[in-house]
């Protein structure tokens, strides 16, 4: 019963999402097959308003798009199990991508070992700027919300004036990185039609992996657990509560700072110098939260989140606002926060029906 | 004669269990009638259900005769019947008046609150039972019992007839304990009526005049309290006899375990709340810490197990100094503890009950390999402490320890700590909140532990506990060791002598 409730809520908010986006659209104007062609295709290339054979392109961008919220939701969800509030992800992918652009363009370095260094530079980069924020809670018990929001700003200029001042730089971008840096796929490239579907989905899956394993499997991570159940009662059980949580968040840094390397290293194969943060971050918390912050959850809340964010220029096109895909997002994250609300009404109808089938019977 | 409450064959089914089988209650005016019951034995819910919190399955109530539908707490107000909750609803910084009114506050002519009006009837309200409340002190610096008769005002203030207690004194000393008996009475003799709900059979003995018994969500009868013993009343509560006594040979203890020297903590204000304080616990000995609450035993535990630090003086554990260790190497030097908040330090409440059960030794084998947890070997160590020490729960191992009742939380703990075998156990109030069959047990195995030469601290705020089971007894008064007593030498009075810094014994002057 548990375990279904807990199934099911994130899917009923998920379906009530898109009835919200539907209705808006037909409030609008449209037509909500529009929307629902728009989300299809953005999936698999399929065209129900034109049957065609499948676009496997479309399938492939969608994944690109879901990489890096996938590994930001990871990141706050890591922190979240050991009671912290990540939501310095934002940076942490800014320095996470500057990393493996500096590594990138100025470190030579045979291939495959330079891109695999290319990654551990960028996770290292996004450790390191979580690791303040985790440490001076430790220390001075400064919320880590407060400075990790802070340092999303020092990450953004910080990142901007070090990528401008690259070899080659102009304003916008960097110089194109080296071959030997990219993780760019020939194969992934053919299989998908010609998307930018890159070796990142690696680094994605050994990442949900790696976060499931040492979050439910090991000792370590039940001491995280404890600590963000009850940090006094792990304190008293001997545990490192304070190492806990600098390693929490350091470790939620690395996934996030990862997320800014594949998107560098796969999808654009340059460093872009970003006018404002693209909410990597901000997302990650929905993806998180959606996500029910276990491995699995997070994988599909990402991917879900994704493909409402690369179907977003194709509903544009059909002239439906790409903000309806806001919309369903939003809709999606409120109802998910509510899902105790959801499992109590699903409650109360199952047990609505139970009794009037009982009051039938008995008739 | 005419009943104010009447709750008949009541059912409540929740998903797998039934909290409340058939149950009858029939409480007449102007009485004290008590519900008795261990925990967990269905008496929450009935009251939830009478205060509309919960509807029944099947049943009906009647209040003054009328068959009534109680959907929410609303309408029980509108009854007349108010809750005294065992954890209080105030607002600290408010003061009495204004949390009385919160929710209906009087209007002046002008719109503003009528604080005054308000002041001088819950002033008269007060006088008329004794209640003794100052109407414009504020919570947070009124005492714990003095708190309890402001949510006691509250209810009168609504003009409530039907007073709930729920475990009203399990929060309070022994003085006020008596003060409350006293109040009630004066309720009942204004023409309120009062159900009781707790465990505690001296109190019920003392107050009330009916008794409806409940077990496993059963009634097992009303009877009338000034007829029944007490051993008889928790024969029907527990399904057993009981042994109230605590049976203990004579032992000789062995060498010293703990060694306390001139140990000086401070407290949370800042000021010390152990001064000088030493003490030697052997093995094979039960030394118990009398005092009254707050007079340092807290500051003397958690300077002993690692959670505050010592400003001054030596904890040495088996000869070694422990006073600047980690807790974790605490531990390791066979130190068990057995903390005065279970919630708060003993569990991790979200955790499964099996998670909690290897807190200490998570990482040790065999309870991890490289770091990995291995889960086999922690299912069998905790299927073993669950059947050696009657641990019950909904499921088992998998069970999430918050929805466990308090007292197999309770053992839950005893049976970890007992289980890694520490040559010291430091025990704090190892039985508050919880039941006769409860109590009974696990005073059992801390003297079994004796027996098998631990040494153990006792620090309660029970002296029928202390007196019980100590074979040596310390007391503490204001930091300090006022009494160091053999436990069969002294009396109740003698240590309430001590507890009160009237006279010292068996200790140096200071």
């Amino acid at each position: 019963m548990k375990k279904r409730e807990k199934l099911a809520a994130p899917l009923i908010a998920v379906l009530l999402g898109l009835l919200v986006g539907m209705i808006i659209v037909i409030a609008s104007g449209k037509s909500p097959v529009l929307l629902i062609s728009a989300i299809v295709k953005s999936f698999c290339g399929f065209d129900i308003l034109a049957p065609g054979p499948i676009n496997p392109r479309y399938f492939g961008e969608f994944i690109v798009f879901s990489m890096p919220l996938i590994l930001t939701g990871l990141a706050v969800g890591f922190a979240y199990r050991t009671g912290l509030f990540n939501i310095g992800g934002e940076g942490q992918v800014m320095v996470g991508a500057l990393a493996a652009t500096v590594v990138g363009i100025l470190v030579p370095l045979p291939p495959v070992l330079h891109a695999i260094v290319c990654l551990i530079a960028g996770g290292a980069a996004g450790a390191l700027w979580a690791f303040l924020p985790g440490f001076l809670k430790v220390k001075r018990n400064i919320s880590e919300v407060v400075t990790a929001i802070m340092m999303n700003y020092a990450a953004l200029y910080f990142c901007n004036y070090i990528l401008k001042a690259l070899p080659g730089s102009t304003q916008t971008r960097t110089v194109d990185l080296p071959a030997s840096a990219l993780i760019k796929s020939d194969f992934l490239k053919q299989i998908t039609n010609n998307s930018r579907l890159h070796w990142g989905i690696l680094v994605v899956i050994l990442a949900v992996i790696v976060y499931h394993i040492v979050i439910e499997k090991t000792t370590f991570g039940y001491s995280l657990r404890a600590t963000g159940f009850n940090a006094e009662g792990a304190r008293y059980a001997g545990m490192k509560v304070e190492r806990n949580v600098v390693y929490a968040m350091m470790i939620s840094g690395v996934m996030a700072g990862l997320a800014g390397a594949i998107m560098v290293l796969g999808t654009f194969g340059y460093g872009r110098v970003l006018n404002t943060a693209e909410n990597y971050g901000f997302d990650g918390i929905a993806v998180a939260l959606v996500g029910g912050c276990n491995a699995i959850g997070i994988f599909f809340a990402g991917l879900l989140f994704g493909l409402l964010k690369v179907a977003q220029p194709l509903m544009q096109s059909m002239q439906i606002p790409k903000d309806i895909a806001t919309i369903i997002s939003s809709t999606i994250i409120m109802l998910v926060a509510m899902q105790n609300g959801i499992i109590f009404i699903m409650n109360w109808l199952s047990k609505k029906k139970e009794t009037a089938e009982k009051g039938s019977e008995e008739a | 004669m005419s009943y104010a409450i009447e709750m008949l064959n009541i059912t409540k089914d929740f998903p797998g269990i039934r909290a409340n089988d058939d149950v009858t209650l029939q409480v007449e005016e102007k009485s004290i009638h008590a519900l008795l019951g261990e925990n967990g034995a269905g008496k929450s819910t009935l009251m939830s259900i009478l205060f509309g919190l919960y509807q029944p399955t099947r049943g009906t109530i009647k209040v003054r005769g009328q068959e009534v539908k109680i959907t929410d707490p609303n309408v029980a107000n509108s009854l007349g019947i108010g809750m005294v909750h065992q954890h209080f609803k105030l607002v600290e910084c408010f003061t009495v008046t204004e949390n009385i009114i919160l929710g209906l506050e009087p209007k002046t002519k002008f719109y503003t609150t009528d604080i005054k009006s308000a002041a001088q009837r819950i002033q008269q309200l007060s006088e008329m039972y004794g209640l003794n409340v100052d109407p414009y002190a504020k919570i947070q610096n009124i005492s714990v019992g003095m708190q309890q008769r402001v949510e006691i005002l509250k209810m009168l203030y609504r003009n409530a007839d039907i007073l709930i207690f729920d475990e009203p004194t399990a929060v309070l000393t022994p003085q006020e304990i008596h003060e409350l008996m006293e109040i009630m009475r004066n309720l009942t003799k204004e023409g309120k009526t009062i159900i009781l709900i707790t465990h505690k059979l001296k109190e019920i003995k003392e107050v009330a005049d009916v008794c409806t018994v409940l077990r496993r969500g059963r009634c097992m009868g009303t009877i009338q309290v000034a007829e029944t013993s007490e051993e008889e009343m928790a024969k029907l509560m527990v399904g057993r006899e009981v042994d109230f006594g605590v049976e203990k040979q004579a032992q000789q203890p062995g060498k010293v375990v703990l060694e306390i020297e001139h140990l000086k903590v401070k407290n949370s204000k800042g000021l010390l709340g152990v001064k000088d304080f030493s003490l030697q616990v052997r093995a094979g000995e039960i030394v118990g810490v009398a005092g009254i609450d707050g007079n340092g035993q807290t500051e003397l535990v958690y300077a002993l197990t690692g959670l505050a630090k010592a400003e001054g003086g030596k904890v040495l554990l088996n000869g070694k100094d422990i006073t600047h260790s980690s807790i974790k190497h605490r531990i390791e030097a066979g130190m068990g503890h057995i903390p005065e908040d279970r919630h708060k330090h003993g569990l991790i409440l979200d955790f499964k009950l099996k998670e909690n059960m290897v807190i200490h030794s998570y990482n040790e084998a065999p309870y991890a390999k490289n770091g990995l947890l291995q889960m086999a070997a922690i299912d069998r160590k905790t299927d073993e402490l669950i059947e050696m020490f009657d641990v019950r729960s909904g499921q088992g191992r998998e069970t999430i320890t918050r929805s466990m009742s308090g007292g197999n939380q309770q053992k839950a703990i005893i049976a970890r700590e007992i289980d890694r075998s520490p040559k010291l156990l430091i025990v704090v109030q190892p039985t508050r909140g919880l039941d006769v069959g409860a109590i009974e047990y696990i005073h059992k195995r801390i003297v079994q532990e004796r027996d098998n030469g631990k040494a153990i601290l006792l620090v309660s705020l029970e002296l029928d506990e202390v007196l019980a089971l100590s074979d040596q007894i310390a007391v503490m008064f204001n930091g300090e060791l006022t009494g160091w007593v053999k436990a069969e030498e002294t009396d109740e009075n003698e240590l309430g002598l001590m507890m009160s810094g009237s006279i010292r014994k068996g200790v140096g002057e200071a």
